[in-house]
């Protein structure tokens, strides 16, 4: 039984088909990533599968429910949570106070008790805080637990939407482009924090450029390009699919060198700290 | 136990409440206490209206409308059918409440530069409907009121009118700062800051506007009916646009997101009209060159600015200390 059901989804804008006739399922529990170049239709696809663009055509399922022309808010409320490759962070807050909202749905209380901060809406406001402040420190953002968000560096805010989406407490996580701008070291601890999101039990959808991290941590690969699907299936297969090597993959060689880089890069780093 | 009584939330409540406490050691006649009381009452209409501009990032233009509605509202239930002025006032707020309610909903899918205009359309036509409805509302010539009375306890006399006001400035300061620290307040700062990563984690955003919106329309409506019973009096100039510039003034002046910000807003420019009192045709021509000075010179506002400075300072001499040490 599959967590999400996609059935001949398509996007138009104007003449341009961002999504077209697009049908894959997500198993629970995976890591499930789409790849393919700029412009190839992913994150209109994660627009998609939130809510935040209404399909031309085709079906979202989450389980039994149909979400197909609902608002984010209720994909939201059914499990699905994301990050975004431009940062919505909310930058007017702290950054405890960002992963404070990603409570919400389970914090919401009437508008009474908040006017009037009742005792329990006090009691529940500190528990609030401590488990935003919990979900920092597992993303590795304890240093930023009393900073503003607006004086945050760019890796650590591309954790905070990430403990943000955590704090819903989601079946399903969209993470798009998490790598993109991070140093190596970031990214390499970014494939332990996506391995223990699926200790959690949450299912992850990745989309990355960063091969090493893709090859590193999928169970099925979705390649898609111009809006349609070239190719998918278990990480293993995809990764050996002629017309993916050609179309995508064709920068493999150099996807392994930069890898090598990277390594060497993480080495030094490592060597630094211990001394 | 001393860190709570410092925190920006109780520290201020408490030093606002010491103000109004002391206030009255330098009102030396009652022309001092009828300014205090003008302020005590434009600090509520700001102090919701921040909550809607400043805080959920929702302009709003026409908020005189709400203000004028409710002044007339208690104006016309108490003097003309004589309601009891305090069922007259709740009867008033309720109407408005579902006003602002009813056309909130479709305003509100506005942004901008479009939200300004269709609510300084609303305030436009609440303008016209009071001035050309003499009937009810006496239109230009205004209307009296009767005075505030509770059973048989009339409020009359600027020194009373002082302290009812002192008291419920506090409440709603209180109120307000209990707002935006709940879920629902951090879900306003949130869709002002971004309203996709706001709707993404469960937030209904539209939801949220209008519940704004509606906080900010009672908060107006309630002291322009208290407004109406203290001066005995209301005209359309309560109503008309250039009273909600003069509102919208206050809160940027005051700084954006600052309760206690709107609060200094109101009192400092509702003050510096009366000392200005010779250049009364220049009033307009005051406000917009506070208006641009802030902008050009404070952008947060006054109150953030020097809680920004206060802060940096602290962290300063804590620095200083450290290197010492
Ligand atoms: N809101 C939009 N309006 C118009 N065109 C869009 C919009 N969003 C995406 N597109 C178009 O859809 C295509 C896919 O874009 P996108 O989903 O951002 O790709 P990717 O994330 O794979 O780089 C592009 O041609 C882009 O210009
Ligand atoms: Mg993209």
């Amino acid at each position: 039984m599959s967590l999400l059901r996609v059935e001949g989804l398509g996007k138009k804008f104007g003449g341009v088909n961002a999504v077209e006739d697009l049908s894959f399922e997500i198993p629970p529990g995976e890591v499930y990533s789409i790849i393919g170049p700029n412009g190839a239709g992913k994150t209109s696809l994660l627009n998609l599968l939130t809510g935040v663009y209404k399909p031309s055509s085709g079906r979202i399922m989450l389980q039994e429910h149909d979400l197909t022309g609902h608002p984010p808010y209720a994909y939201a409320r059914q499990g699905i949570a994301r990050t975004f490759q431009n940062l919505q962070v909310f930058f007017n807050m702290s950054a405890l106070e960002n992963v404070m909202v990603g409570r919400y749905m389970h914090e919401r209380c009437g508008l009474m008790s908040a006017l009037l901060r009742l005792p329990r809406q006090a009691r529940a406001d500190r528990a609030c805080r401590e488990e935003a402040a919990e979900l920092m420190r597992y993303v590795g953002l304890q240093a930023y637990l009393s900073s503003a968000a607006d004086a945050m560096p760019y890796g650590a805010l591309k954790r905070l939407e990430i403990a943000r989406a955590l704090a819903t407490r989601p079946k399903l996580m969209l993470l798009d482009e998490p790598a993109a701008g991070l140093n190596p070291t970031e990214a390499l601890e970014l494939d332990d924090l996506i391995g223990r999101l699926t200790e959690r039990g949450v299912t992850v959808v990745l989309v990355e450029h960063n091969m090493r991290l893709v090859m590193g941590v999928s169970d099925h690969i979705l390649v898609l390009d111009y809006g349609r699907k070239l190719a998918e299936g278990p990480a293993q297969e995809v990764r050996n699919n002629p017309k993916v090597i050609e179309a995508y993959l064709g920068s493999a060689v150099s996807s392994e060198t930069s890898y090598r880089e990277e390594i060497a890069q993480v080495v030094a780093v490592a060597v630094e700290m211990h001394r | 136990m001393l860190a709570h009584l410092a925190s920006p939330r109780t520290g201020g409540l408490l030093a606002l409440a010491a103000v109004i406490a002391l206030l009255p050691l330098v009102l030396r006649n009652s022309y001092f206490y009828d300014v205090a009381v003008l302020v005590g009452l434009n600090a509520i209409v700001c102090i919701g209206l921040n909550l809607l501009i400043g805080y959920a990032g929702q302009i709003s233009l026409g908020h005189a409308g709400f203000f004028g509605l409710g002044a007339y509202g208690s104006a016309i239930l108490a003097s003309r059918y004589g309601w009891p002025p305090l069922a007259a006032l709740l009867a008033t707020t309720f109407a408005v409440a579902l006003l602002a309610f009813i056309v909130g909903r479709p305003i509100l899918r506005l942004r901008g530069h479009y939200l300004a205009m269709a609510t300084l359309g609303l305030g436009v036509i609440i303008f016209m409907v009071i001035s050309t409805e003499d009937k009810f509302t006496g239109g230009p010539d205004g209307i009296s009121v009767v005075p505030f009375r509770i059973g048989g306890f009339v409020l009359q006399g600027e020194r009373i009118w002082y302290w009812v006001v002192g008291a419920l400035l506090l409440v709603a300061v209180w109120l307000a700062l209990n707002l935006i620290e709940s879920p629902t307040g951090r879900a306003l700062r949130a869709l002002h800051s971004s309203e996709v990563g706001a709707e993404v984690v469960g937030i209904n955003a539209a939801e949220h506007k209008l519940m704004v919106f509606v906080i900010s329309a009672v908060f107006a409506s309630v002291a322009g009916s208290l407004g109406a019973h203290y001066s005995g009096f209301v005209t359309p100039a309560k109503v008309a646009f250039l009273h909600s510039i003069e509102l919208v003034t206050m809160v940027v002046f005051g700084g954006l997101a600052s309760t206690f910000g709107a609060v200094v807003g109101a009192a400092v420019l509702t003050t510096l009209p009366q000392l200005l009192a010779t250049f009364e045709d220049y009033e307009m021509m005051v406000f917009g060159a506070v208006m641009i000075g802030t902008m050009i010179f404070l952008p947060r506002g006054v109150v953030p600015s020097l809680a920004r400075l206060f802060r940096s300072h602290r962290s300063a001499d804590a620095d200083n200390k450290a290197n010492k040490a």
